[in-house]
């Protein structure tokens, strides 16, 4: 037990001291701009598996906090005329709070539905925010969109630098934050919440208040990143940051990596994302990566309807029980195990 | 004294009267038995107790204190406890963790408590043990058998201690040893001052283990009294038991 401890350990500062290095190892910005948005979706992914996975409500709809939080930090830098540079980022964390703020009221309303209604209802307030971005045009530029400073100091190779760094904290954050969540009393009673709503009210689970909590603290770390993003593309308009895809492309990575995991989004994104780059990189700027991922979603739903992580956690812990079982109890091994779990 | 008083209860579905002025008390420190007819009302008023129904009228007291349009979980909260009709365990979680979810921690200590406290962590595995369940502390629920998942329910609603516990058909789809460690069960947790309010058909788990027995029909009651007093009623051999 102790020595998976260790090796578990070892295998995380290993990742951390390479996500740590990645510019400095490949500092071209093509590579640069990879890592940036792969470290974007797997923040991304996380934050939404706080909602999505462990209480089971698929929001389809977190773009709208995406966009909200690329809005709220371009307008503050607008308004403040604060100078690009490294100050921009500071804001970043109010940008995330007023995402928050924003998902109080809509989640005030979507969860008081459930199920398919509650996807449709996401969706709903993501266009409703989309139309509002492109109508409220004297505050937002609408159609037109609206730019953000931009650092001209940070040339050549450095400029994705910062961007990168900032995308690996907030996905630090929101792993650390997932982590903890699952781990306390709130985490259970979300996954309570997820196997049987009504039973985790019998059992006195608070339902409603852990619910927006959880959609809070996702939607304000999705926020978060969107601020960040805005900041590094510069210019953004409604359709562009208030996008359906970026939602539903944090859902798909989340199923393929496994949903309610700690890993699975991290997984889904760090597979995903650079093979969606790749293949606008090889077939153009159009959308025909959806059919990439349409066939990634097929694929998930007909082989690994859980996913990777306990698809694979699964594989891992029938071998380990037929290996310690011997050679000759292989074949009874599956069957046996069944037995034992239910007598 | 009544630990819970039902009065005037009334409820609708649309044209249905499904509960029609209902009152009944409950004795602290009593196993009651709340018996009827299919469709007489009598999950309805579980339903309205607990707080899954608003109801359309009458008052429910419990210690004493309204309790009427108070949502589930504080009703939970309060130290009312319920089952359901059919076991309803949390499948993808332990059995374990499944004794664990009810301990409650309000607002933010909910979120910065770890969910396997300690002492939390002994007092479940205390009540698995109790109900001789702690060999499957680490099983997901959903791998339980049936009887299992019926003494897990009932344990894991005795996590936060509650004083009265709903039990709703505790006898339904059980085989007949089980029945009898359910019963033994329920009479232990009474003696420890757990008072139970039951629906149930099996009229011998209910004559057997009840201190009183509550007759509804058509959502009203028509009868209460103690089981031998029940069991040669007029109106409730007529209504109910057919004979």
């Amino acid at each position: 037990m102790s020595r998976t401890v260790a090796l578990k350990a070892l295998g995380l500062v290993v990742l951390a001291v390479l996500a740590l290095l990645v510019p400095v190892l490949a500092p071209d910005p093509a590579t640069t701009n990879v890592a940036v948005f792969t470290m974007m979706y797997v923040g991304l992914a996380t934050a939404w598996n706080i909602m999505g996975g462990y209480t089971g409500y698929i929001s389809l709809g977190h773009a709208a906090f995406f966009g909200f939080g690329a809005y709220s930090l371009g307008l503050l830098l607008n308004q403040l005329h604060i100078a690009p540079g490294y100050g921009p980022f500071v804001l970043v964390p109010v940008a995330g709070l007023l995402a928050a703020l924003l998902a109080v009221g809509i989640g005030w309303v979507a969860l008081r539905t459930r199920a398919a209604t509650f996807v449709i209802v996401t969706i709903a307030f993501m266009f409703m925010l989309q139309l509002l971005a492109e109508n409220l045009v004297k505050l937002t530029g609408g159609g037109a969109g609206l730019s953000l400073p931009y650092p001209r100091d940070w040339g050549g190779d450095f400029f994705n630098t910062p961007y990168y760094y900032a995308m690996l904290a907030l996905a630090v954050l929101a792993l650390v934050v997932s982590w903890w969540i699952r781990r306390s009393k709130f985490g259970l009673g979300l996954l309570a919440i997820r196997d049987d709503e009504d039973k985790a009210l019998a059992v006195g689970v608070p339902t409603r208040a852990f619910k927006l909590t959880a959609f809070v603290i996702s939607a304000g770390l999705v926020g978060m990143i969107g601020a960040v993003y805005g900041y590094y593309v510069t210019f953004i308009y409604p359709q562009f940051v208030i996008d359906p895809l970026i939602g539903i492309s944090m859902v798909l990575m989340v199923f393929l990596g496994g949903l309610g995991t700690l890993s699975g989004p991290v997984l889904g994104a760090v597979l995903l994302e650079p093979a969606q780059l790749q293949f606008a990189y090889h077939f153009g700027a159009s959308r025909l990566y959806l059919v990439l991922y349409s066939a990634v979603f097929l694929v998930v739903i007909l082989l690994m309807p859980r996913g990777i992580v306990p698809s694979v956690a699964d594989l891992w812990h029938r071998w380990r029980r037929r290996r310690a079982a011997g050679p000759t109890a292989t074949a009874r091994g599956p069957r046996k195990a069944v037995k034992a779990a239910s007598p | 004294m009544s630990l819970l008083e039902i009065s005037e209860l009334s409820k609708r579905f649309g044209g249905v009267v499904a509960v029609d002025g209902c009152s009944l008390s409950v004795p602290a420190g009593s196993i009651t038995g709340l018996i009827g007819p299919n469709g007489s009302g009598k999950t309805t008023v579980f339903n309205l107790v607990t707080g899954f129904l608003p109801r359309d009228g009458g008052e429910i007291r419990f210690k004493s204190r309204s309790i009427a349009g108070l949502g589930p979980d504080r009703v939970y909260g309060l130290g009312i406890g319920r089952t359901f009709q059919l076991a309803r365990i949390f499948p993808r979680l332990t059995a374990l963790e499944n004794m664990l979810v009810p301990v409650r921690r309000a607002g933010f200590r909910a979120l910065l408590s770890r969910g396997q406290w300690g002492h939390e962590k002994e007092h479940a595995m205390e009540m698995l043990d109790f109900m001789d369940i702690s060999q499957v502390a680490g099983t997901l629920g959903g791998a339980l058998s049936y009887g299992q998942r019926k003494l897990l329910e009932l344990a894991a609603v005795m996590m936060a201690r509650p004083e009265l516990v709903l039990l709703d058909e505790p006898a339904g789809g059980v085989n007949p040893a089980l029945l009898e460690r359910i019963a033994e069960h329920i009479r232990q947790l009474n003696g420890q001052g757990v008072t139970f309010l039951l629906v149930e058909h099996n009229m011998g788990f209910v004559m057997n283990l009840c201190h009183e027995v509550v007759v509804m029909q058509q959502g009203r009651v028509i009868a209460k009294g103690k089981p031998s007093e029940i069991r040669e009623n007029p109106a409730v051999l007529d209504a109910y038991l057919g004979a």
